[in-house]
């Protein structure tokens, strides 16, 4: 574990503190709120699946409640931005940025809002609610909008500073949440910037050069424990932390590339669209090397367990480490 | 809002004329453009630059100001032309409209001419903007900080939701400083807005959302101003002013023709004068008030 970024000396433990990134949100918003008194909260009927509630309670009259209408939250927070307000809007993924696409195009990006859009219950891990609640293209959808800056914090800690440190940028943002309690991988005294990878892990060994696991999301904690398993197969690897996927910190992503000459990426996503493809676009034009992808491919999710879910469609640990192998195997 | 009086009637009029060539002269050096809707909003939009909106050409980022949001962005001759007659920029600059490099793009772009309020163009999202403002507005400076939230939009968006879920909402906050203007004209581009998706009473459904409604003749300046007077008085809830008009208005052979909702003159349309001719005729048909006065 790379000593200067204070990271939780219990996360390999069995018993590793968990929290739901979309609660390091909620929280993060209320400090948020008491920093910033332009900050205001706008949710779509689901102030306490997204955690709004805790800003909600505290500052009662700087939230509004929108009502299932997402396209008129996206919209509406855009001309609160005109006026000078810093709107965070929250509902599910699928929902925003999935169903209000357009309006957070037209009405916050084309604009230049300063709007934060938060997306919570992101990936397969969702579990029981289905498919149809399981945003799978919420990364690719943010993305491609151009002015917008997409974060996906790995725990709840990340998520709370991530919230901060949007409030002190400009223009659109896009905060991506999970529903799930996953393991706490970071603490207060990691550093956390915007556009700013950092590597997590590195079990490099003298001989040979490791493997670069790119991940982002909750699911760097598989991949921090299969680095660590594999490190008794004497197979180096190094594991970074993209929590920003936009602006994609291509620099480090060049060195990684350079240093280790084979990655995986690792993300809770389809593979079209998401963090893989990003990477793949920097690398293929600046520095190409082997890439395998961790993520789903081309379908929708379905009811079960989180673990289950995970499991199915080739996101678990067994599957990064076959990646590792794979990608040594075309370097 | 000061009262109207005869002399300022006389010259919203001759401003509504301005804007009017204005527009057919934008849309002839553009070929292309919208030119049914620009025209039935001209005097609407003279009353709004030239007696109601408080705001300051030379300094159009002045906070004080009340805000317009144009919804339905594809209007924008009538804006750029009354923005222009105000003072906010040349009326020379009217012609480069939808060229490259203008600031006057084919629908309003804040990027390229930061003094508006929004962008537009997709339609059935300004009016959640407008609400957005007013909601923020009313949150820093109370009920009644002085400033209105204009919000200009046409019949035709009132057929995406999103119109509806402002409404909604704008009706739960009982938004006083919000006056809707929908230009009630019954076309759209693909017809009659009665025939491609019937709306009904508008002013009915609004109300039932908890809005003030008033029905206007929105080519007569009188309704115009008083209905606005009316809706500003109404603090505790919002407004929308219904204004029935004429698309085309102006142009005899535009007027109440939904063929002229997308087009502008130097079109061909079968039915329609030769398109070489129309640009011609529309000036002549503005300037002779549509025959009325014999000479141009």
């Amino acid at each position: 574990m790379t000593k200067d970024l204070h990271l939780n000396p219990k996360l390999f433990d069995k018993d590793v503190e968990k929290n739901a990134t979309r609660t390091g949100f909620g929280h993060g918003l209320v400090l948020a709120g008491d920093k910033n008194a332009d900050v205001v909260a706008l949710c779509a009927d689901l102030t306490e699946s997204t955690q709004m509630h805790f800003f909600r309670d505290k500052f009662p009259a700087r939230f509004f409640e929108m009502g299932v209408a997402e396209q008129n939250m996206a919209s509406v927070a855009s001309g609160m931005s005109a006026m000078g307000k810093i709107p965070f809007i929250a509902s599910y993924a699928m929902f925003s940025p999935g169903r209000n696409w357009e309006q957070i195009r037209t009405t916050i990006c084309y604009n230049n809002r300063h709007v934060i859009i938060a997306g919570s219950h992101a990936g397969v891990s969702v579990g029981p609610d289905g498919g149809s609640h399981q945003a799978l293209e919420d990364i690719a959808l943010a993305r491609v909008l151009p002015r917008m800056t997409v974060i996906s914090p790995c725990d709840a800690i990340e998520a709370r500073k991530a919230v901060l440190a949007s409030v002190d940028m400009e223009g659109p943002v896009y905060i991506r949440l999970a529903r799930n309690k996953t393991p706490v991988m970071t603490t207060n005294e990691t550093p956390f910037e915007i556009g700013k990878a950092q590597m997590f892990y590195d079990s490099s060994f003298p001989q040979g050069r490791p493997v670069g696991i790119i991940a982002t999301g909750p699911l760097l904690h598989k991949a921090l424990k299969v680095a660590e398993q594999l490190k008794k197969e004497k197979i180096s690897v190094q594991v970074w932390n993209f929590a920003t996927i936009k602006p994609l910190d291509e620099k480090a992503l060049v060195e990684i590339a350079k240093n280790c000459g084979a990655i995986v990426t690792v993300e809770e996503h389809q593979i079209a669209g998401g963090l893989g493809s990003a990477v793949s676009e920097c690398l293929a034009q600046n520095f190409p090397v082997p890439i395998e992808f961790i993520g789903v491919r081309d379908q929708f999710g379905q009811s079960g367990t989180p673990e289950e879910l995970i499991e199915h469609y080739g996101l678990g640990e067994s599957n990064i480490a076959e990646a590792i192998k794979k990608v040594i195997s075309r370097k | 809002m000061q009262p109207l009086d005869d002399k300022k009637i006389g010259l919203l009029k001759e401003k509504a004329h301005d804007i009017r060539v204005s527009i057919i002269e934008m849309l002839v050096s553009a070929g292309s453009g919208h030119s049914a809707g620009p025209l039935g909003m001209a005097d609407i939009f003279s009353a709004l630059y030239f007696h109601i909106l408080k705001h300051d050409p030379k300094v159009p980022t002045w906070p004080g100001r009340d805000r317009l949001v144009v919804s339905n962005g594809h209007i924008c001759p009538v804006l750029y032309a009354a923005m222009a007659h105000s003072g906010y920029f040349p009326v020379s600059e009217l012609l480069t409209l939808r060229k490259f490099g203008s600031r006057l793009q084919g629908h309003p772009h804040r990027d390229f001419l930061p003094m508006l309020e929004t962008s537009s163009g997709p339609l059935g999202s300004g009016l959640s903007q407008a609400v957005g403002m007013a909601l923020a507005d009313r949150l820093d400076r109370g009920k009644d900080s002085g400033r209105f939230f204009y919000c200009v939009m046409s019949d035709g968006e009132l057929d995406e939701g999103q119109s509806w879920e402002a409404v909604l909402l704008a009706g739960k906050e009982k938004l006083g400083n919000l006056i809707a203007i929908v230009d009630r004209n019954n076309i759209q581009i693909d017809g009659f807005t009665e025939d491609v998706m019937p709306l009904g009473s508008v002013a009915h459904k609004f109300e039932s959302f908890g809005w003030h409604v008033e029905e206007i003749d929105g080519h007569n300046f009188e309704a115009i101003v008083e209905s606005v007077g009316r809706a500003q008085a109404v603090f505790d809830g919002p407004s929308v002013i219904v204004a029935r008009t004429i698309p085309g208005k102006g142009v005899s052979y535009m007027e109440r023709d939904f063929k002229w909702h997308g087009n502008p003159p130097g079109t061909a349309i079968p039915g329609e004068p030769d398109p070489k001719e129309q640009a011609k005729i529309a000036l002549h048909d503005l300037r002779t008030l549509d025959g009325q006065i014999e000479h141009e």
